[in-house]
């Protein structure tokens, strides 16, 4: 298994979040949930006699992808037919683009942490992005198949990597990434389950002795970043495993069984597909002047890379934190909700990748889901400010946050009717530190007789004592004195 | 430029014709006798004409993101030979787009 390099160009497929379709005026639904054939005109169905036209805020919309990603946008555009027989097509060819795509030669870097590994930045570089209509959807029945046109005609951009990703790792981080990009541009929604974002890994895999890239492969039907993961991985192991053992691989598209956990071929080509693209002739030229890409570039909001340096620089912190923070939109929108409502940017920093992580993670969350918690941004920014301002002790602050999450209420209103505040009156708290001194005479000739590590078993008696509600400095503090003033 | 029998059966395949072997031989005459034809174009000079992406004069034509009135779904299907769940059923098909 040794000297087998993979290597794998990604194609993604992100419907864009317009109200209508591509090239009419026909509402874009849900196509999960939405009935069906119920978001359907006789564009969507190529009914003869129909024009098709181009949806201005598609093109702006693939425009601030493809700035996004680094890529140049050519002055001259032009939509091509691409030709091919299939019930999900009702026109017999899907509008695309060709020979002059939206977008060109841009790059995306990545940042990869491997299993057991040390986190490594990669760049990517984008081969085009290119605007073109969803096709229908078939389910297959016994016998037949049903179709439904309502995606028929959504906005569709297909973004298209060099052969730059030379791991399961790296696919998925690449795939992370661009789907953050994507929601942060505020374009796609990132949901792969519901295949409004679509990521096909192609892959071979390389020995040293060769000179060019073997056969490759396609992999479909992946519906989470986890699937892709593994599906990548099995398709790189299933391709070094035959030409270890003499085999050749085919080239076939793959899909992965969700119920059966594997990779199965749907389909072996045994011939090139052949488009017939030609310029499309219903549409005219698209221009887009050097004036108009500075307009859009000028809308960008803040990309997940410029609000990371941005709280490692004006918060200081540090690169995990930081990273994580940005990665999912919610999750950023919640922190800078949080620092609005006046906590700390590191102390809500580690409550929230910390604590709220944890419990979210025992709770079957999603990261994206964090604004779905009974908990509001404000409510997290009083439990940090009560732990900052002295009022909380973290261990109380953390069972706080477990009854914020299960009711909903005020950390306020739960510290003061489970009366948890912290206790930082010294009388009371040498008054505990004196009674499990006493009760603990022969600990405390062990500890003066040299054994210093007792000092902690000393310090979490106090903390029972005071039934976790004593404020740590003042007891570490109080205890030193007393132990002290015992050696005199 | 005469096309070859197989590259006939090619195109043929792609059209979703079924060609006898006396059709395959007659339409290779005839679509090599069409090629010939654009030989006679290519073969003049044009080193002096700006390429053409298109030739309408048009150029951005554009509609605003507005969502209209779909059909409704009764009109989807209306012409469809066969329905179910107001959807369209076609007979089974093999391999992917």
């Amino acid at each position: 298994m040794t000297g087998w390099k993979p290597v794998i160009g990604m194609e993604v497929h992100a419907e864009l979040e317009t109200h209508s379709k591509m090239f009419s005026a026909c509402p874009v639904v849900d196509s999960v949930t939405a009935p069906p054939n119920t978001a359907v005109d006789p564009v969507s169905l190529g009914l003869p006699g129909t024009l098709p036209v181009i949806n201005l805020q598609a093109v702006e919309y693939a425009m601030m992808v493809g700035l996004a990603l680094n890529c140049e946008i050519p002055p001259v555009n032009q939509f091509a037919r691409k030709s091919y027989f299939y019930p999900d097509l009702p026109k017999g060819y899907q509008i695309s683009q060709y020979d002059r795509p939206l977008c060109i030669n841009g790059w995306l870097d990545v940042e990869v942490t491997p299993e057991g590994g040390e986190p490594y930045t990669k760049r990517v570089r984008i081969r085009r992005a290119h605007l073109e209509e969803d096709t229908g959807k078939l389910t297959h029945v016994a016998g037949g198949s049903l179709v439904d046109y309502n995606r028929a005609g959504v906005p569709l951009l297909e973004i298209v990597t060099e052969p730059d990703i030379n791991s399961a790792a790296e696919a998925e981080a690449y795939a992370r990434t661009l789907r953050s990009i994507l929601q942060y541009l505020g374009v796609n929604s990132g949901d792969m389950s519901k295949g409004v974002l679509r990521v096909e890994p192609n892959i071979s895999v390389m020995h040293p002795d060769d000179a060019e890239f073997r056969t490759r492969t396609e992999v479909k039907n992946l519906n989470s970043l986890r699937v892709l993961f593994r599906a990548t991985e099995a398709e790189i192991e299933r391709q070094i495993g035959l030409y270890e053992s003499g085999g050749e691989v085919q080239q076939a598209t793959l899909g992965w069984d969700e119920n059966k956990n594997r990779l199965v071929v749907q389909r072996v080509k045994e011939r090139a597909d052949e488009y017939r693209y030609f310029p499309e002739p219903d549409l005219p030229i698209l221009e887009i002047s050097r004036a108009w890409v500075a307009e859009v570039s000028a809308k960008l909001p803040e990309l997940p890379e410029a609000k990371r340096a941005r709280f490692m620089d004006e918060l200081g912190l540090n690169a995990y934190d930081a990273r994580v923070l940005v990665m999912e939109q919610a999750v950023a929108h919640f922190y800078e909700a949080v620092l609005a409502a006046g906590a700390n940017g590191k102390s809500a920093a580690n409550w929230i990748t910390g604590s709220l992580f944890s419990l979210m993670n025992a709770n079957g969350f999603n990261r994206e889901d964090i604004e779905k918690s009974k908990i509001t941004a404000q409510q997290f920014a009083e439990l940090v400010k009560l732990v900052d301002g002295g009022a909380l002790n973290k261990g109380t602050a953390a069972t706080v946050l477990n009854t914020m999450w299960e009711t909903g209420a005020d950390p306020a209103r739960i510290v003061e009717e489970q009366g948890l505040a912290q206790v930082s009156d010294t009388g009371a708290i040498a008054e505990a530190v004196a009674r499990v001194l006493a009760e603990n005479e022969s600990v405390v000739q062990d500890y003066l007789g040299g054994k210093e590590k007792l000092f902690g078993a000393l310090m979490g008696q106090v903390m029972r004592a005071m039934a976790g509600k004593g404020d740590p400095q003042v007891i570490k503090q109080t205890l030193t004195d007393l132990l002290e003033a015992r050696r005199g | 430029m005469e096309l070859s029998h197989d590259q006939v059966r090619d195109i043929a395949e792609l059209a979703k014709l079924n060609l006898t072997e006396d059709e395959v031989a007659l339409y290779a005459e005839q679509l090599s006798h069409i090629l010939q034809y654009f030989e006679r174009l290519q073969a003049l000079d044009t080193s002096e004409i700006e390429p053409t992406a298109s030739v309408l004069p048009l150029r951005n034509v554009f509609r605003l993101d507005e969502a209209g009135v779909p059909l409704p779904p009764e009109a989807v299907i209306a012409n469809a030979t066969d329905t179910e769940d107001n959807q369209f059923r076609v007979s089974a098909v093999l391999g992917d787009a």
